[in-house]
């Protein structure tokens, strides 16, 4: 990778973790522990499914509100802050500062699951006792989240480099719920007649397609997932989430800054 | 500071390159999707759970699980598949988030009580169902018409039928034919008569595409029912009066027993078999005939709704 987005993705990191984000990990821990010990005592042969349920629920939900609200504060925090001057007009050109923005967000995402990640299985272990092959599906579910995760950071960077935060907040949170539905939006849109069912494809085929990228509740099942669709989703998530970023290249490289 | 050109062209090109590709993609994560078990597992079966999940927000979700449960059913029907297992408590969960969801019950009394592959077999279900919904929408007569229908065509339930016709028959602004159906089911007769008032009336009084193209293929069925069991009458009836049976269908013309070359609803002529027999020459492509197919003839799996022709079901 370019040393200058390097360098733009290391700094990213850092102030996140400066500004705390990484805090949440104690919010999550508290969270799965005490529902560990909760569902231990409560519950009759689903304590695994619960445990499972409920931490990767917490992984995606903690990470998509990081992923929101850091990402919609990538460009206007700069802005704001007159720090992008000071970095604009050193040899970095705006799409390595994009760029750079959007990996060290992906990799604070990545760096915050990891640990999740582990809370889970410590969960899993404390309810179970012992693992078993199934919960290696886990692993994948991680995987497909920190995906999801790739492109909510896209999404609330491109809207970032054109909208106040607020809105961006707002347009990021529509999509990832718009984006939750999908399936049942391209159901809606088979049921449409005639110029409204393509027209209705169009926009379920256009808006994330996030219901893919949640096994949550087969892997807590214990049910396999496809390799084919590991491959699949990887190459979508990289593919909309590079569309996104493109688009706030594109955007940011004609913003007025002055 | 003016933008790059070089920098343009080429963000502009792998903008177009990733949105082309993910279309695409998503394509094929949908079909693989669609091969996936967990498509046959509702993770969430009780109703009551769901409606206090759903935060009073019933009405979107009862309109989600609806569209789920049209697709699991045409998605099911697609494939040829004998099991729709989760149609039954999808209609119900459906119902229970929108009891005044009236095309829910509807569309289970003509799936959910047919036998496979034509419906999930669940007649019992199907009533319930239905009840659920006469409990919820007293006024609406084509409840009691759907419930009438279940016990008519898949139990031949006469007594409770007659009941349900009647109840239905005094809704203000029933359809008169309610009335004339409890008469016919009181007494029993004129079963072709009978049904196909039914068939027609569920094709005139409902939108729902699947429905009515349900009903006309049930229709067309009656017909070719009709039409064999009079051809062969007449086969008979000719071979009384020159002592041979007639070698086509021009014989009976001749002979004055039939004014035109008799034609299925489908426009192809029916056959006449060496054995005085009449056969239809696609049986294929009329699903749900009882008469006029070949002996030993196995039907293939039934494709008569709107998504076997447009092939959304498969998407």
């Amino acid at each position: 990778m370019n040393t200058r987005i390097l360098h733009i993705a290391s700094n990213t990191f850092r102030e996140a973790v400066r500004d705390r984000v990484l805090y949440n990990l104690i919010a999550f821990a508290v969270l799965i522990s005490g529902a560990a010990i909760l569902v231990g005592q409560i519950s009759i042969g689903i304590e695994r499914l619960v445990v499972v349920n409920l931490g990767l629920t917490a992984v995606s939900l903690f990470g998509v509100v990081i992923a929101i609200f850091i990402g919609i504060g990538l460009v206007s925090k700069e802005i704001d802050k007159r720090t992008l001057y000071t970095v604009l007009s050193r040899p970095v050109q705006r799409w390595e500062f994009i760029v750079g923005k959007f990996f060290g967000l992906a990799g604070t995402l990545v760096v915050n699951t990891f640990f999740m990640a582990i809370g889970v299985f410590a969960a899993l272990l404390y309810v179970s006792r012992h693992f078993q092959a199934a919960d290696g599906w886990i692993l994948v579910a991680l995987y497909f989240i920190v995906l999801e995760f790739l492109i909510i950071t896209a999404l609330a960077l491109l809207f970032s480099s054109f909208s106040s935060p607020l809105l961006s907040a707002v347009f990021a949170f529509s999509l990832f719920v718009i984006g939750s539905f999908a399936e049942d939006l391209r159901g809606f849109a088979a049921m449409a007649p005639g110029v409204t069912r393509w027209l209705a494809t169009a926009t379920a085929y256009l808006v994330p397609n996030f219901s893919s990228l949640n096994i949550i509740t087969s892997v807590a099942h214990e049910q396999p997932v496809a390799a084919q669709l590991i491959v699949a989703n990887t190459l979508y998530a990289l593919l909309y989430a590079g569309m996104a970023v493109c688009g706030a290249v594109l955007i940011f490289e004609r913003r007025n800054l002055k | 500071m003016r933008p790059s050109p070089r920098i343009t062209v080429i963000v502009s090109v792998l903008l177009v390159s990733c949105l082309l590709s993910s279309i695409l993609l998503l394509h094929r994560i949908d079909r693989l999707r669609s091969r996936a078990p967990l498509q046959d597992i509702l993770y969430v079966s009780s109703p009551k759970v769901l409606k206090r999940l759903s935060l009073g927000y019933e009405g979107l979700l009862a309109d989600i699980y609806w569209t789920r449960a049209v697709q699991y059913f045409g998605g099911k029907h697609y494939i040829h598949s004998a099991h729709y297992d989760l149609l039954a408590p999808l209609l119900e969960i459906t119902t229970v988030l929108d009891p005044h969801l009236t095309v829910a019950y509807e569309f289970g009394a003509n799936f959910l009580a047919p036998k496979p592959p034509y419906g999930a077999g669940l007649p019992e279900r199907a009533i319930a169902l239905n009840e659920y919904g006469i409990r919820y929408n007293p006024g609406d007569w084509h409840l009691y018409n759907d419930l009438g229908f279940i016990y008519y065509t898949e139990l031949k339930d006469y007594v409770h039928a007659a009941d349900a016709f009647a109840r239905g028959s005094e809704v203000p602004h029933a359809h008169p034919f309610l009335r004339i159906m409890a008469a016919r089911m009181a007494e029993h007769g004129g079963e072709i008569e009978m049904a196909r008032m039914m068939w027609t009336t569920a094709y005139q009084s409902t939108k729902d595409r699947s429905i009515q193209a349900n009903a006309l293929a049930h229709l067309r069925a009656l017909r070719v029912d009709e039409d064999v069991t009079l051809l062969e009458k007449l086969v008979s009836r000719y071979k009384a009066s020159t002592g041979h049976l007639p070698s086509s269908f021009y014989d009976l013309q001749s002979a004055g027993f039939l004014r035109a070359m008799p034609v299925d609803p489908l426009g192809h002529t029916y056959k006449l078999m060496a054995d005085g027999s009449v056969e239809v020459r696609a049986p294929d492509d009329l699903p749900f005939i009882e008469k006029g197919t070949p002996p030993g003839y196995i039907a293939p799996p039934p494709r008569f709704l709107p998504s076997d022709l447009d092939g959304s079901a498969k998407n």
